[in-house]
């Protein structure tokens, strides 16, 4: 039998002050999966980070990693994870290089084979020209990557990344989801929180999402995208609207005169294509278009709402 | 973690700690040894001279022991409070506390990186006090025990502190209103035998009086306390204050949520 990576059962917490952030979460994920863990802000998908790493306590719930149980031996489960927390948390004032070995150490790697990771990591990562700069003064985007190869130093079995790329262009973006999808295929799991579904669909074949508290989802990403059935756009159009024009097989509002938002329902075999035709049939020129909304904050609202009728 | 993988955590932390104080050595280590030459040179000599003896040795002789003990003290205990508090409050702390390293390690790192601090500036202060006076050592095991035991109790004090505290100002407070009171009432300056019986008395349950008259006697073969007893009762703080900063680096909701 195949010892799962990570085993969460029915997982709670209610922080001092009676806030309850978790409310019975369960997830497992198997050896070499790659899983986003999506939801809004305030979701507590940090604070089930935290609970893994020891920096919050649960509240109730079984957790293990790579079979360990963090409460009968939390040293050794925590030896199997790298964590890449959301905030920024090394000491500014220290060099990459020595940021680096100092954690290693942490997990009693000694310093020789410490230095050879660090060194491999900083090149990897694009940090090789900055290893003895002070750590307050890179970029947020090194400092995001620092993070990451920090939490990478004792090689462990599974990386948690917490929103990694909060706050990074698309180029530097890109070229992390390249390093994550190699250490993936190099044999470790990955777990990553994000507010992002593109990067979700980038990386990851399986997608849990959690909101308020409770897991609403729990699939693969391919099923899940299949639910995005609707999609509203905004539509700025050359011109007025002409006052008598209709879309009747659309659910259509005009918003003002050169702008008109139109939703497309993939169940109603819409396409974009018969839109354009039925608008030009009309009269009117699309000048550009954009979506409504993110398309994650649309995806959440299409599942609560499949959940409300269920 | 294996034994092996401890240790390697362990001198991580203690060499952290000491690269920390040495960075900044400007603030860490030159301070207190302006601090003690003026010392030496007010009470110990221009005052020094006029007070005569003290305890049956020259007020040079006499105060020098407890100006190297106070440095020890105060610069164990700050450099402990200062480097925990200032991880704890960019979080860096986390980088400890997510790792495998079990609590009685981080423990121990610290202490020793602030044992380090203390034992480097009292050494300074040491070498600083040879102009003023001959230093003779009455007995080296009870000098080099006691400088270690007191370093590590107030290293150990410093912890306790900076879990507390919540701010900067919090790590001043006990340095202040504690501290400083308990050193200078700790015959560091006078001999309790000066004091009415009554002051005496009290003063026994000063701490900082057992390890300066500990010190005084590996030195100069003196002491107003019997050395024996308190030398036990600094082991018996290191202990219960010891195993109180382990409960809290385990327990803290101000550490883990
Ligand atoms: N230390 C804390 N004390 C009290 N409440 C907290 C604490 N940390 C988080 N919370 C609360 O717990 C809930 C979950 O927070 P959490 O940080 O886990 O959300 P998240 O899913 O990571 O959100 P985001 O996407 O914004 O990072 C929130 O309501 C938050 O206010
Ligand atoms: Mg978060």
């Amino acid at each position: 039998m195949n010892i799962p990576a990570l085993e969460i059962r029915n997982l709670e917490k209610t922080y001092p002050g009676g806030l309850q952030a978790l409310k019975g979460i369960d997830l497992t994920v198997k050896e070499g999966e790659f899983v986003a863990l999506l939801g809004p802000n305030g979701a507590g998908k940090s604070t089930t980070i935290s609970i893994l790493c020891s920096l919050v306590q649960k509240t109730a719930g079984k957790v293990s990693v790579c079979g360990y149980d963090i409460d009968t031996d939390f040293p050794t489960a925590k030896q199997q994870l790298g964590i890449v927390p959301q905030e920024f948390n090394f000491n500014s004032f220290e060099k990459v290089q020595d940021i680096l070995v100092t954690q290693a150490g942490y997990y009693g790697v000694p310093a020789h084979i410490a230095r050879d990771r660090a060194d491999h990591y900083m090149k990897k990562l694009g940090l090789w020209e900055k290893r003895t700069t002070v750590a307050r003064m890179l970029s947020g985007g090194m400092k995001r990557r620092l993070m990451i190869a920090r939490a990478l130093v004792h090689e462990p079995r599974i990386l948690v990344l917490d929103e990694p790329t909060a706050g990074v262009d698309i180029e530097l973006r890109r070229s992390m989801w390249q390093f994550l999808k190699e250490k993936n295929a190099e044999g470790t799991t990955i777990i990553l929180t994000t507010h992002y579904l593109e990067e979700a669909e980038a990386l990851c074949k399986r997608v849990a999402i959690i909101d308020k508290g409770e897991l609403v989802a729990d699939m693969q990403t391919r099923d899940l995208l299949k639910r995005l059935q609707v999609e509203t756009f905004v539509l700025d159009v050359q011109g007025d609207l002409p006052k008598d024009f209709a879309l009747p097989d659309y659910e259509a509002k005009v918003i003002d005169e050169h702008t008109l938002e139109v939703t497309l329902d993939k169940q109603k075999q819409h396409t974009a294509n018969d839109l354009f035709v039925a608008l030009s049939a009309q009269g009117i020129v699309v000048q550009s278009l954009r979506n409504k909304a993110n398309r994650l904050e649309e995806l959440f609202v299409r599942l609560l709402e499949q959940g409300r009728a269920a | 973690m294996t034994p092996a993988q401890k240790y390697i955590a362990f001198q991580t932390i203690v060499v952290r700690e000491i690269r920390r104080f040495m960075r900044i050595w400007v603030q860490t280590l030159v301070p207190p040894v302006i601090t003690m030459s003026l010392y030496f040179v007010i009470f110990g000599k221009l005052i020094g001279s006029r007070i005569g003896d003290m305890g049956g040795y020259s007020y040079m002789e006499f105060v020098v022991p407890g100006l190297i003990m106070m440095s020890v003290i105060t610069n164990s205990y700050s450099n402990v409070v200062s480097s925990f508090y200032g991880a704890k409050f960019a979080n860096n702390i986390e980088e400890l506390l997510v790792s495998p390293t079990p609590n009685w390690i981080i423990l121990a790192g610290f202490v020793i990186g602030g044992v380090a601090r203390g034992l480097a500036v009292g050494l300074l202060v040491t070498l600083v006090s040879l102009f003023f006076t001959r230093l003779q050592i009455y007995s080296i095991p009870v000098t080099v025990l006691v400088v270690f035991l007191t370093a590590v109790l107030f290293s150990i004090g410093g912890l306790i502190n900076a879990i507390y505290a919540n701010s900067f100002d919090d790590i001043s407070i006990v340095p202040t209103f504690v501290l400083t009171p308990l050193t200078y009432l700790g015959g560091v300056f006078y001999s309790i035998e000066l004091l009415p019986e009554f002051w005496a008395k009290v003063s026994q349950a000063n701490p900082v009086l057992y390890v300066v008259n500990t010190f005084r006697y590996g030195v100069l073969g003196h002491s107003d306390i019997h050395v024996g007893y308190a030398i036990g009762m600094i082991l018996v703080a290191v202990l219960v204050g010891g195993a109180f900063a382990l409960h809290q680096l385990t327990y803290s909701p101000r550490l883990r949520n």
